[in-house]
């Protein structure tokens, strides 16, 4: 599956490379969906042996093929809320020169890279790799409320109804880019939602 | 000199209103009749008598209602005050910082006594006298830093320095220009910047940075920075966008004189000497346009200003709308006569409007 080009964008907007086999006694590699393509790509059976992949299938039937892959341990979680709390106690015993991986929508790297840097982990000692839908995670600016998996711009937040428009404006700490009211300075002229990239 | 502090507000019925004396020392930002960003730093060592760079932090006519405005926001949304866990010292350093500054410059307000590690803060205007131990949290009402930025005009935001840049890891932001402290806590110089156009491409926050690293402790830096707010508004927040963006479209030909307001931010960077942070006030003074007006340097000079100002740098200062009608009110106050250089009125050697 051919990977998406993100526009170039201001400072704050992660920017995601590709995956690579890295010196490591220990390999943790977090995915979504698509995601699992990415560990496919660099899986070797030296490596996989010392991986621990956590995996959330979001629909996709990846799973089995990460499993045939035989990493030391594999989880695969039926959401990432559900994960969270492996996460956090597998980071809990990370030793030094633990690689982490993490791959797949932006909403899923951005959750896991929090986790990871609250452990101590530089975030660009952190890999990435964008792969599959480029739906973004979306913190209203007024209610604070999050939107997961927004697709078009405009959206309407999910907690309080406003009509916000997406920025390219990213929080590593929320793990969030901001959503801001539209129609503020004329109520009620909400363009017609498209494509965050269209 | 004795301070009379407004009894005003500046939401609602916005009673705000600025004496003689505060148009008069009005920090115009602008000090030739162009606009463009550049790294504008000075170094922060007084100024001119009654001037707002006079002393380290500016006190003024506004104290007291821009304080009481300031629990209000707070009230509505704690989320305006914050601080990562490692800032506390850093919030300890400006906490210090701010009480010897004000009660050496402003004996007859505010008094610091300091036996050891027992302080005992008076400030009068405020109503405030407290005792606390340095250094010890559970002796204040609240975090150090959040005690004193209650006490004290102007947004704050502290900076932690590592890793060759700075990270925003505190701040008291109520009085900002549409930026949001909740959301840009912890971000590095170039990320909570990354929205402002054409600054990044100049090379502007390469070379701010470079300098804001190098500030020494007891060599304070500044500069001012400038915006458009329609109705004298503090809390320009994004968090509160919805409700007073709409503000933006009251504007006529008949009010934009006195709804109009030019927003001046006054920054200045401190070293702080335990945390090696540095804290970053940013002091919002609101000016209408019609009493700019009533000084013929800046009224020709302002007219220019916004005349020629890049068409980005007007949609990000968000006023692009409301340029035309600007310029219809500016313009009869500019006769094309030239202007002195630099920021002050000089209202002795300039000539009244020809026109």
């Amino acid at each position: 599956m051919s990977k998406f080009e993100f526009p170039a964008s201001i400072k704050s907007r992660p920017v995601y490379g590709t995956l690579e086999a890295r010196p490591g006694k220990h390999h943790l590699m977090i995915a979504d969906a698509e995601g699992a393509e990415a560990i496919m790509d660099i899986a070797t059976p030296d490596l996989m042996a010392k991986t621990h992949i956590i995996f959330i299938s979001r629909g996709t039937d990846y799973g089995d093929k990460l499993r045939a892959l035989n990493p030391a341990i594999f989880y695969e979680g039926p959401s990432y809320a559900a994960s969270v709390p492996r996460i956090q106690r597998v980071l809990q015993d990370a030793h030094m020169g633990l690689q982490v991986y993490l791959t797949g929508t932006e909403g899923l790297m951005g959750q896991a890279m929090r986790e990871a840097v609250d452990a101590g982990i530089p975030h660009t000692a952190i890999q990435t790799e964008h792969r599959g839908s480029v739906a973004r995670r979306m913190q209203c600016v007024h209610c604070k409320g999050i939107t997961e998996d927004v697709e078009t711009d405009p959206f309407v937040c999910a907690h309080c109804g406003l009509n916000l428009f997406v920025r390219d404006h990213y929080s590593r700490r929320l793990a969030a880019y901001q959503g801001v009211c539209i129609d503020a300075e004329d109520p009620g002229n909400v363009p017609e939602p498209k494509g965050i990239y269209e | 000199m004795t301070i009379q502090f407004n009894d005003e507000t500046f939401r609602d019925d916005y009673s705000f209103h600025n004496s003689e004396r505060a148009i008069k020392r009005f920090p115009f930002p602008f000090d030739k009749d162009s606009y463009m960003y550049a790294v504008n730093m000075e170094q922060h060592r007084g100024g001119p008598a009654d001037s707002v760079y006079e002393k380290r932090f500016d006190v003024d006519e506004h104290y007291v209602s821009e304080m009481r405005d300031r629990a209000q926001v707070l009230a509505d949304d704690p989320l305006r005050c914050q601080s990562l866990p490692h800032m506390t010292l850093a919030g300890w350093d400006v906490l210090e910082l701010i009480m010897t500054c004000k009660a050496e410059d402003y004996p007859d307000l505010f008094e610091l006594h300091r036996d050891g590690d027992r302080w005992r803060w008076i400030n009068k205007p405020l109503g405030i006298d407290d005792t606390f131990t340095f250094l010890d949290e559970t002796t204040l009402p609240y975090g150090p830093m959040e005690y004193i930025t209650r006490q004290t005009q102007g947004d704050f935001a502290v900076l932690d320095q590592r890793d060759d840049n700075l990270w925003m890891d505190a701040g008291m932001v109520t009085t900002q220009a549409d930026w949001s402290l909740d959301f840009d806590i912890g971000m590095n110089f170039f990320e909570w910047h990354a929205p402002v156009p054409l600054a990044h491409e100049k090379g502007i926050f390469v070379r701010a940075l470079k300098f804001l690293l190098n500030i020494q402790q007891g060599a304070p830096a500044r500069r001012l920075n400038w915006t458009m707010t329609v109705n004298p508004l503090l809390d320009t927040s994004p968090e509160n966008y919805h409700k007073w963006g709409i503000q933006k479209t009251t504007l006529t030909p008949q009010n934009i004189g006195a709804k109009q307001h030019l927003r001046v931010e006054l920054q200045t960077f401190f070293r702080l000497p335990r945390s090696n942070g540095l804290v970053f006030p940013i002091r919002c003074y609101l000016c209408a346009f019609q009493d700019l007006m009533t000084v013929p340097k800046w009224g020709r000079r302002l007219h220019r200003v916004i005349r020629d100002l890049p068409e980005e740098l007007a949609t990000y200062k968000g006023f692009i709308d409301n340029r035309p009608m600007m310029l219809d009110y500016l313009s009869q106050f500019d006769d094309g006569l030239p202007t002195s250089n630099g920021i002050w009125p000089d209202l002795e050697t300039e000539p009244p409007l020809q026109k």
